[in-house]
């Protein structure tokens, strides 16, 4: 049931961070993007399958047995992208100040849409 | 002898010359042509000494190994025909960095001129003695290269500047064919090396690619040769300075198409494909290009189509597709580059001399300069074809050879008349060029007085000149064994019979040529008085203009139909175009189902854990939250935001991933502070706007498409990872981690073994990236100006400005410092705490959860508290951090710990490890990993500190601008003059 709950958190995740993306304020956008990245990341280390209680840090000092720790790699994998996506976030947040600051409009397209 | 080295050597040596020459003052005019002239003679040695060893068909070869698993390999060949090509070009080359030694003028800088030219020798070099294809290639667009570099040498002429665009941009297209060409025959022969191309012709003209091939060879040759119907980009590479017409545009860059021809006919050639195909492209250019010489008004106009013409005399002889017609095009390419170069100098002395290259303005140069006008004279002779003289033999060859039967079409059995034809305007431009400069009456009203130049200047075209003379009265011994051996490295061991006398009896050859004389002589008087009317250009066809067609597809295909693509394709809108990557990513998605789909269901292997639903209820719950909210309560959004983080992180470690929960956790913390410091930046977000009618329907339609594609995605995902997630796992590479993270990498944590050691790479590649963010970022917010509307402080700040100024016994400031008094206290002795909780996660980090990001960033949490407790003037007061420097020492540990792999003979980042024993802490693990950790610590620290002071440090200036101004207008006020 593990599955179904988790699957359901990314499913929102991802959804919430869609919908942030696809709109109009640079501030949704940012929110997003964050959200987004949990979903992803979530699901990545989905894709190792889940395990509980078996973390993958060798118990002895010898040639570690694959059935009996969590998948590694996927984990390696996400925790690169979280550091990236701090990374990214930064840039992004600072890109939206500066066109901000010369726009005057925290619009996506850098102006007010002709309503 | 080690002659292999002679040619790397030869082939290396224009190209540091180049390097040299570029580095030299600009107005070193003479030490340029010594550096120039010095580097072409030394070459000119070395072939001078090889000369024996190719002579009777052998080969020099030299090769280093690249990646012959590619068949990529450097290597170097040189048989006859090389040689005699690479003496060519050292040898004109030689002449003309002499003769521009005058011809520039001091004005020019002399370092571009010198330099370029040495890096195109150094690039023709590499085409004739390449032994491999593509390596050919890479030669072959250099050579387009450095052509456009020098056509637009004097950049500040714009005729200079399209004209050079025109060359490169129709020569290195055709390069690019050439190079597609290149491809099949490899893929054809299985190799790119040359000799087993030649010796691969029967394969190659079997084989069903072999028309494909062909063309895009040809395309690559014929463009460089300015061939029909690309020949127009060279009238228009004649803006070049004339030293550069001379080497580039006659003697050596126009003849590397002919001279892929002829090397490649072997392979190539010998079907009717290349008969028609090369032979109709080398006769239409030859007629074309004599026909239109005749009308130039331009001196080097007329030299450059005349060049067109013999190109095309050339093309059409290795076009003939016999072994005599080879001979014939290679013994042309010789004596086309003597005579041609020794008339663009004389070109270029009389545009010097004079100040005009006009012929309608020049007349009875014969008086003023007869020195010049002699050599000229000659020179024109032999590219008329005049007996006595080298043009005449190799021109006798070419009508002989025409006269042969080939396929015994109607064009084959009209070919000797038609190249009589075109042979009498070959003529008539040559009398052209005598008779209307030369002699006449003196011309008057010229930019200057016209007089004989420098003897230096004269002498590479004399020298030229007296080969023309010399090689056209007694060829067998002079010109005699180059050709043989240049002939026989083309056409192995077989030769045709062939033979190089001046009389050979009275032959129909004979019968043309004297034609061709008496008939060019009767079309030059015909065609006087159109040519004096100063109509540039011949009737009816001047208003054909290659250029102008070619200036119109550019436009059409490069701008017109580029900007109605963006019409149609594009948006300028930042939201359509997340639409359709959310679509088009859910479609592909999708795509796989109807193949797949199988329903299978392996159940779910856990059991229902009610903590855990509970746990992603409130992250469901935050996720959705900060999507509504996250336009008007941007706080709440930011809380939730961190919510779902904290779900995300709890999950992480339900999920056995404490590595991840750690970085998560600590992530989570520097971006909230990071998002908080720019929302004081942001506009203010009006709730009520009451949109027009139309507008609200817009937008309502444009939210419900919105929410659907969102829910699209979000229950696909969903979907995606609970169908994976219950299948059992597949044997991934995660084994080989598992397996030898503590055997191979000494660490117990996997993890991070993977991240230091076993993908170190990708780790410095990303650490690179963090790096190169964190410049950006400060780098932005140094130019940072923020909308006017958020210029002042804010409310809650003048709000408590407003109470400290009322009461006289505070200062400004202070109820900030009450209300942070305590909190400051705490998180002022919490900095150890968090500095040793920092070191404590980078050195378990091997082993146990922890590692250089996790305690880079907990490390610039550290900071970062100091800074909100206490405040960026305190902060930076009282402690030097300086982020730049963490980065630097990071990345060159980074680096260094990588390199010093090298030192033990080992790849590039190969890690090291032992333990050792310590009396109270235990073993301690000493792995060269760890330093790689550090630096990829150091780097964290330094980059998330350098971006969040930058956001920080805006505040402060903010602060300071209006003050600022204030002040600046104050000062300026008693200086404007009183009313």
């Amino acid at each position: 049931m593990m599955e179904i709950v988790l699957s359901i958190g990314i499913g929102a995740l991802a959804g919430s961070g869609v919908w942030l993306i696809l709109r109009p304020r640079t501030f949704q956008v940012i929110i997003g993007l964050s959200l987004l990245s949990y979903a992803v990341n979530l699901f990545i280390v989905a894709m190792g399958r889940l395990r509980t209680e078996a973390p993958p840090v060798l118990a002895n000092r010898a040639v570690g047995d694959p059935t009996q720790y969590a998948d590694p790699l996927p984990q390696a994998l996400v925790l690169t992208a979280i550091v990236i996506g701090f990374a990214t976030t930064a840039l992004f947040l600072t890109v939206l100040l500066a066109s901000r600051g010369l726009t005057g409009t925290d619009h996506v397209d850098g102006q007010e849409p002709e309503l | 002898m080690p002659y292999e080295s002679f040619l790397i050597a030869g082939l290396l040596l224009p190209f540091v010359g180049g390097c040299v020459a570029a580095l030299l003052p600009t107005n070193a005019r003479n030490a340029e042509a010594w550096l120039a002239g010095t580097v072409a003679l030394i070459i000119l040695a070395l072939l001078a000494s090889a000369y024996p060893r190719i002579v009777d068909g052998g080969v020099i070869r030299f090769t280093v190994e690249w990646i012959p698993d590619l068949g990529l390999d450097l290597s170097l060949r040189m048989d006859g025909f090389a040689w005699m090509f690479s003496t060519l070009i050292t040898g004109i080359g030689f002449l003309v960095v002499l003769y521009a030694r005058y011809y520039m003028s001091p004005s020019d800088p002399a370092p571009r001129f010198f330099s370029f030219l040495l890096a195109f020798m150094g690039a023709m070099l590499g085409i004739v003695l390449s032994g491999n294809l593509i390596q050919l290639v890479f030669f072959w667009e250099l050579t387009s290269l450095f052509s456009f570099l020098l056509i637009g040498y004097w950049h500040q002429n714009a005729q200079a500047r399209d004209g050079a665009r025109i060359a490169l941009i129709i020569t290195s297209a055709g390069g690019l064919c050439l190079f597609a060409g290149v491809l099949i025959v490899g893929h054809i022969v299985g190799s790119y090396d040359l000799d087993r191309v030649l010796a691969s012709g029967e394969a190659i003209r079997a084989h069903r690619l072999y028309v494909p091939g062909l063309v895009l060879v040809l395309l690559g040759a014929l463009t460089k040769s300015a061939q029909f119907p690309f020949h127009f980009w060279l009238p228009q590479a004649m803006a070049a300075p004339t030293p550069v017409s001379a080497y580039l545009h006659s003697a050596t860059m126009v003849k590397a198409g002919v001279f892929l021809l002829i090397r490649l006919w072997p392979a190539m050639g010998g079907t009717q494909e290349w008969l028609w195909l090369v032979g109709s492209a080398g006769l239409i250019t030859f007629i074309l290009g004599a026909f239109f010489a005749v009308f130039q008004q331009d001196l080097k106009g007329l030299l450059a189509y005349s060049t067109i013409s013999h190109l095309g005399l050339i093309t059409l002889l290795t076009g003939l597709d016999t072994p005599l017609g080879q001979v014939a095009a290679i013994f042309h390419i010789m004596n086309h580059a003597t005579f041609k170069a020794s008339l663009f100098m004389a070109a270029g002395i009389i545009d010097h001399e004079c100040g005009t290259r006009d012929i309608r303005r020049l007349s009875g140069l014969w008086r003023s300069m007869p020195i010049t006008a002699s050599l000229a004279m000659v020179a024109a002779a032999a590219m008329a074809g005049v007996p006595l003289l080298n043009g005449f033999l190799s021109k006798e060859m070419f009508f002989a050879e025409t006269i042969e039967v080939h396929d015994n079409s109607i064009v084959d059995q009209a070919l000797p008349y038609a190249v009589t034809l075109a042979s009498m305007f070959t003529v008539a431009y040559s009398l052209r060029f005598i008779r209307d400069v030369f002699f006449g009456p003196a011309s008057t009203e010229l930019p200057r007085t016209p007089h004989e130049p420098p003897f230096l200047m004269r002498l590479p075209a004399e020298l030229l000149v007296v080969a023309c003379l010399i090689i056209g009265i007694v060829p067998a011994m002079t010109i005699g064994p180059i050709l043989h051996a240049a002939v026989r490295a083309v056409l192995g061991s077989t030769l045709p019979k062939y033979s190089l006398a001046v009389w050979h009896g009275f032959t129909p050859e004979l019968l043309m040529s004297i034609v061709a004389m008496a008939g060019g002589v009767a079309v030059y008087f015909a065609l006087r008085p159109y040519l004096l009317s100063g109509i540039e250009g011949p009737p009816v066809l001047r208003h054909i203009n290659g250029r102008r067609i070619f200036e119109r597809v550019l436009v059409t295909v490069s701008w017109r139909f580029a900007r109605w693509l963006e019409n149609i394709l594009g948006t300028k809108r930042l939201q359509t175009q997340l639409q359709l990557l959310a679509v088009f990513a859910l479609m592909a998605g999708l795509l796989p189902l109807p193949v797949r789909w199988a329903v299978t269901d392996y159940g779910s292997a856990s059991g229902f854990d009610p903590v855990f639903a509970l746990l992603w209820a409130v992250g469901v719950s935050c996720a959705l939250g900060a999507a509504y909210q996250a336009k008007f309560h941007r706080v709440a959004a930011l809380m939730l935001l961190g919510g779902a983080g904290l779900v995300t992180c709890i999950s992480f470690i339900w999920l056995s991933a404490p590595d991840l929960a750690l970085t998560q956790l600590v992530v989570e913390t520097v971006t909230t502070v990071l998002l908080l410091l720019g929302l004081r930046w942001l506009p203010r977000r009006i709730e009520k706007i009451s949109p027009t009618e139309r507008s609200a329907g817009t937008i309502r339609w444009r939210r419900s498409l919105d929410f659907v594609i969102a829910a699209c995605a979000g229950v696909g995902l969903a979907t995606l990872a609970y169908v994976t997630m219950v299948r059992p796992a597949p044997d991934s590479i995660s084994r080989f981690f598992v397996e030898n993270a503590y055997t191979q990498g000494g660490g117990a944590n996997i993890v991070n073994v993977i991240l230091v050691d076993f993908r170190g790479f990708d780790t410095l590649g990303e650490i690179t990236v963090l790096g190169v963010v964190a410049l950006t970022v400060y780098a932005l917010l140094r130019r940072f100006r923020p909308a006017p509307e958020s210029i002042p402080i804010p409310e809650q700040q003048q709000a408590q400005n407003v109470y400290d100024d009322r009461h006289p016994d505070r200062q400004k400031g202070d109820t900030l410092k009450d209300a942070m008094a305590t909190p400051a206290l705490m998180m002022a002795l919490l900095f150890p705490v968090i500095g040793v909780t920092a070191l404590f996660f980078l050195l378990r980090g091997h082993d146990l959860p922890g590692g250089g990001f996790v305690a880079g960033i907990t490390m610039a949490v550290a900071f970062i508290v100091q800074y909100m407790a206490r405040g960026t003037i305190w902060v930076e007061a009282h402690l030097r951090v300086l982020p730049v420097r963490w980065m630097g020492v990071g990345l060159l540990m980074a680096g260094g710990t990588g390199i010093a792999a090298w030192l033990f003979s080992r790849p590039f980042l190969t890690s090291y490890f032992s333990y050792v024993e310590t009396p109270v802490i235990g073993s301690i693990p000493l792995a060269s990993a760890l330093l790689f950790d550090i630096s990829v610590f150091s780097l964290v620290v330094g980059a998330t500190v350098l971006m969040l002071i930058a956001l920080a440090h805006q505040s402060m200036r903010s602060h300071r601008t209006p003050q600022a101004r204030e002040a600046r207008t104050r000062e300026a006020a008693p200086m404007k003059p009183a009313k």
